[in-house]
């Protein structure tokens, strides 16, 4: 069920907790763009993990799995078409793991999630500033990987469409940035031919429910440190929850609300380098599990020069 | 810059759209199946030979009124006034149910199944709780419908429905009535035409059955089962294929029949299939005793084995001298070097499974919250049977044939089991990982294997265009179990063979029972 979680993120989140860090810390969910012609691309090392989860709403734990555990190791890059609209993608490599019990970890290349992201208003008041952005999302799987084994799967097989909004506010290095996404998600199809939910169901594909993701963030956007706190809520809307004592399915209610912090810091002498790391904790949830997630990532950034580069590509 | 802003905009719609412009719909394979269109009457069908009926006349059908009684004439006036004002909602019920009653109960009950298949949750002490069939709406509900129970269920059901259709098909022949349109002609159809007598009606009769035999296996269930029962009787009278009359006919005689099977049920056994701490104890002690390391629970806390008992169940194709005979000889020994190397194979296969590898596992695995290996082979006789074209009675006896097979396979499969109690692969090495569910019993011989070798026979017989397929069918469901690292060569070798032999039993029958 770490899964859920994991899954979030790197499918519903995609790209998003971990893109975090990227140089100039561009995300979905951030209010920072690269420069024009920036290239901006590295790894990210995650570690997930929880002992407790939610059966329904029901807190429980269970010695046939101890601890799940979600490695990934993330790749991806962003790109500044202009100063105000960039363009990114990522793609992880999964690995999943229960402590006791007998189920048999999985590992593998999980999705990759292509995002363009557009500062479309900013204004100032003064010392205050407002920034308007809007986001828009792909991600799909890049291998039939397995889906229908949770809470060991390494993702939930969905292909997603998420559309952001986000408004970002500064008053000097002090900033609060605030989005609400709405993510379609695709049905998926497992490996047998039936399954029960709420009913028995003769076919092998499922309708995944869409869902709602709304993140709060704010602290301090230095030039080489940045440093933030944020709380994130993603809202399954609709699913089932799991019964007692049974696993769970791809198509639960997965609901999750968690706190967090991240810094990145950019090499003063290096400024093509930043160091990223960031943690998380589910303070509440529905069908996830309760993971504590840390995270830690390094980032190069190529400056192109436009005027050398007639042919840049405008994405990549 | 102002084409970008078109195109982010264009981007952010469309993801928004996505929801409502893609249809997300679901729907099972047999949703919109057309109506029954029997092929065959079977009109002789009353001389079948019943399973536990000695013959059709042990359940007393009384004589129908007379098509041109006033009686009657109100029954078809019922009828129109149903047809006059039919819904939308009734005519999608009379196409769900028109495509064959035996199907249809036979999915209901594997729903019923896979909502009921999971292990109850553990007590604070470390023990279990059993669920308990006077109280079936406490945690843990009743039953826990493992793939003994399950099969069981199946068995008995189906079993019970031969015998009442064979016996509904004795009365039709006998009193002969028409079906109301044949006696109005003006009444719409909605059913295929057919000219097999309605009274006693053969839809009423698998209602009447089924609905008495499920208060004995899923008592907690009872309002999900009646609403399907008035939706089924609605659908049936609205559709013109029988009058009140005929219907009425039909339950009460699926009732008596049901209430015989009803009884064997409780006399066959399975209700002390659970054993107790004792028993359990003493398997652990005999295995030692025979110098063997015996099987223990994976499951933290240890759970009972299941229904170690299920082996004395009364089986339905054979006596129990045969069952004896059909048991195969022990394992290799937990200490040969035979048995190290069917372990090491299980461990080579799981350590890096291929994705093909996992599929199959998944496809046949059939664990919890699944209508069980008994139900997915349903499924599979099923789908086949929809293009058969069958008459109801012979949907109930071809049925009836997989379901004593299934159940029988189960419990000579639950006899070898708890006579050799032998461990599983993790047990004997615990870097063994499973793909998928470890079950929590015995090892030797391997219940997937069984009961596909079982079913993969008789369906084989049944349908012998499709014996092949079967055949492969039942062999990659028994490597799914050595794919997925939980069984050894030998429990799935074995398995197969001692479910053929069983199928063998159910074609035994099948030849005789005068329907070939």
């Amino acid at each position: 069920m770490k899964i859920f979680r994991e899954k979030m993120y790197r499918a519903g989140l995609v790209a998003i907790l971990f893109s975090i860090q990227c140089l100039q810390a561009q995300t979905d969910m951030d209010a920072i763009l690269m420069n024009k012609t920036q290239f901006c691309n590295g790894p990210i090392y995650a570690h997930s993990s929880w002992d407790h989860y939610w059966e329904g709403t029901l807190k429980r734990n269970n010695e046939n799995l101890g601890t799940v555990s979600t490695q990934s190791l993330m790749y991806m890059a962003n790109y500044g078409i202009t100063g105000k609209l960039n363009v990114m993608a990522a793609t992880s490599y999964v690995w999943t793991k229960a402590s006791a019990g007998v189920l048999h970890g999985l590992h593998g290349v999980q999705d990759i999630s292509v995002l363009v992201k557009w500062k479309g208003l900013t204004q100032n008041f003064g010392k205050n500033k407002i920034s308007l952005f809007l986001m828009g999302g792909f991600s799909t799987p890049l291998t039939n990987y397995v889906i229908d084994y949770l809470p060991l799967s390494i993702g939930l097989g969905s292909s997603n469409a998420t559309a952001r909004g986000m408004i970002d506010y500064q008053r000097g290095r002090i900033t609060v940035t605030a989005s609400a996404a709405y993510i379609a998600r695709s049905n998926v199809k497992l490996d047998r031919p039936s399954y029960f939910d709420t009913e028995l169901h003769l076919t092998n594909k499922v309708r995944m429910p869409n869902a709602t993701q709304y993140q709060l963030r704010g602290g301090y956007r230095g030039k080489y440190l940045i440093a933030e706190a944020l709380v994130t809520n993603w809202t399954t809307l609709g699913g089932f929850d799991i019964t007692r004592n049974n696993m769970p399915f791809p198509s639960n209610r997965m609901n999750a609300t968690s706190v967090g912090a991240m810094v990145k810091y950019t090499l003063k002498q290096h400024t093509n380098l930043a160091l990223v790391a960031g943690g998380d904790y589910t303070v509440a949830g529905r069908n996830v599990g309760r993971s504590t997630t840390l995270h830690g990532g390094i980032f190069y950034a190529f400056y192109f020069n436009k005027k050398n580069r007639p042919n840049s590509p405008s994405s990549f | 810059m102002k084409k970008i802003f078109y195109l982010i905009s264009a981007l952010a719609v469309s993801a928004l759209l996505l929801p409502v412009s893609c249809s997300k719909s679901v729907s099972d394979r047999t949703a919109n199946l057309p109506p029954l269109n029997q092929d065959h009457l079977d009109l002789d069908a009353g001389a079948w030979k019943p399973v536990l009926l000695n013959a059709p006349t042990d359940i007393v059908v009384a004589s129908p009124a007379a098509t041109s009684s006033p009686d009657y004439i109100a029954q078809i006036n019922e009828i129109k006034t149903w047809q006059a004002k039919i819904t939308a909602e009734q005519e999608a019920s009379i196409k769900y149910w028109g495509a064959g009653a035996v199907l249809r109960w036979n999915e209901i009950l594997r729903d019923l199944v896979a909502k009921h298949n999971l292990p109850p949750y553990q007590n604070p002490d470390g023990t279990y709780p059993a669920p308990n069939a006077n109280n079936p709406l406490a945690y843990p509900q009743f039953p826990f419908a493992n793939p003994p129970y399950a099969a069981r269920a199946y068995a008995y059901v189906s079993a019970a429905l031969y015998d009442a259709l064979v016996t509904a098909w004795y009365y039709k022949k006998q009193y002969n009535r028409p079906a109301p349109y044949k006696v109005d002609s003006s009444l719409k159809v909605f059913v295929s035409r057919s000219e097999l007598p309605s009274y006693p009606s053969e839809d009423a009769v698998v209602i009447g059955t089924v609905a008495e035999m499920l208060k004995l296996l899923f008592p907690g269930d009872q309002d999900f089962i009646q609403q399907k029962v008035e939706e089924h009787r609605l659908a049936r009278i609205i559709s013109g294929a029988n009058v009140r009359s005929d219907m009425e006919a039909g339950e009460a005689l699926g009732k008596a029949v049901a209430q015989k099977f009803v009884a064997r049920a409780r006399t066959d056994k399975a209700g002390a299939a659970g054993g107790n701490p004792t028993l359990w104890a003493q398997y652990e002690t005999d295995a030692k005793a025979k110098g063997e390391i015996p099987w223990y629970s994976l499951e933290v806390p240890r759970r009972p084995p299941m229904l170690p008992l299920f082996g004395k169940v009364k089986p339905f194709l054979f006596d129990s001298a045969t069952e004896v005979a059909l048991r195969p000889g022990p394992p290799p020994s937990t200490s040969s070097e035979e048995m190290k190397t069917q372990t090491q194979e299980i461990y080579d296969l799981v350590k890096n499974p291929t994705r093909e590898r996992i599929e199959i596992v998944h496809f046949w695995a059939d664990g919890v919250n699944t209508s069980t290996p008994a139900g997915h082979w349903d499924a599979i006789a099923a789908e086949d049977f929809i293009k058969q074209n069958y008459s109801e009675v012979r949907w109930a006896r071809n049925m009836a044939l997989l379901n004593m097979a299934l159940m029988d396979a189960v419990i000579v499969c639950w006899d070898t089991k708890f006579t050799y109690f032998n461990p599983r692969p993790s047990q004997l090495n615990p870097k063994i990982k499973t793909l998928t569910g470890l079950p929590n019993f015995p090892s030797y011989i391997s219940g997937h294997s069984t009961f596909s070798g079982a079913a993969a026979t008789i369906l084989g017989h049944i349908i012998p265009a499709r014996a092949t397929d079967y055949t492969a069918m039942a062999q990659e469901a028994s490597l799914s179990r050595m794919y997925g690292g939980i069984h050894y060569r030998a429990d799935c070798q074995v398995g197969l063979d001692v479910g053929r032999n069983i199928g063998q039993k159910a074609i035994d029958r099948a030849v005789s029972d005068g329907a070939e």
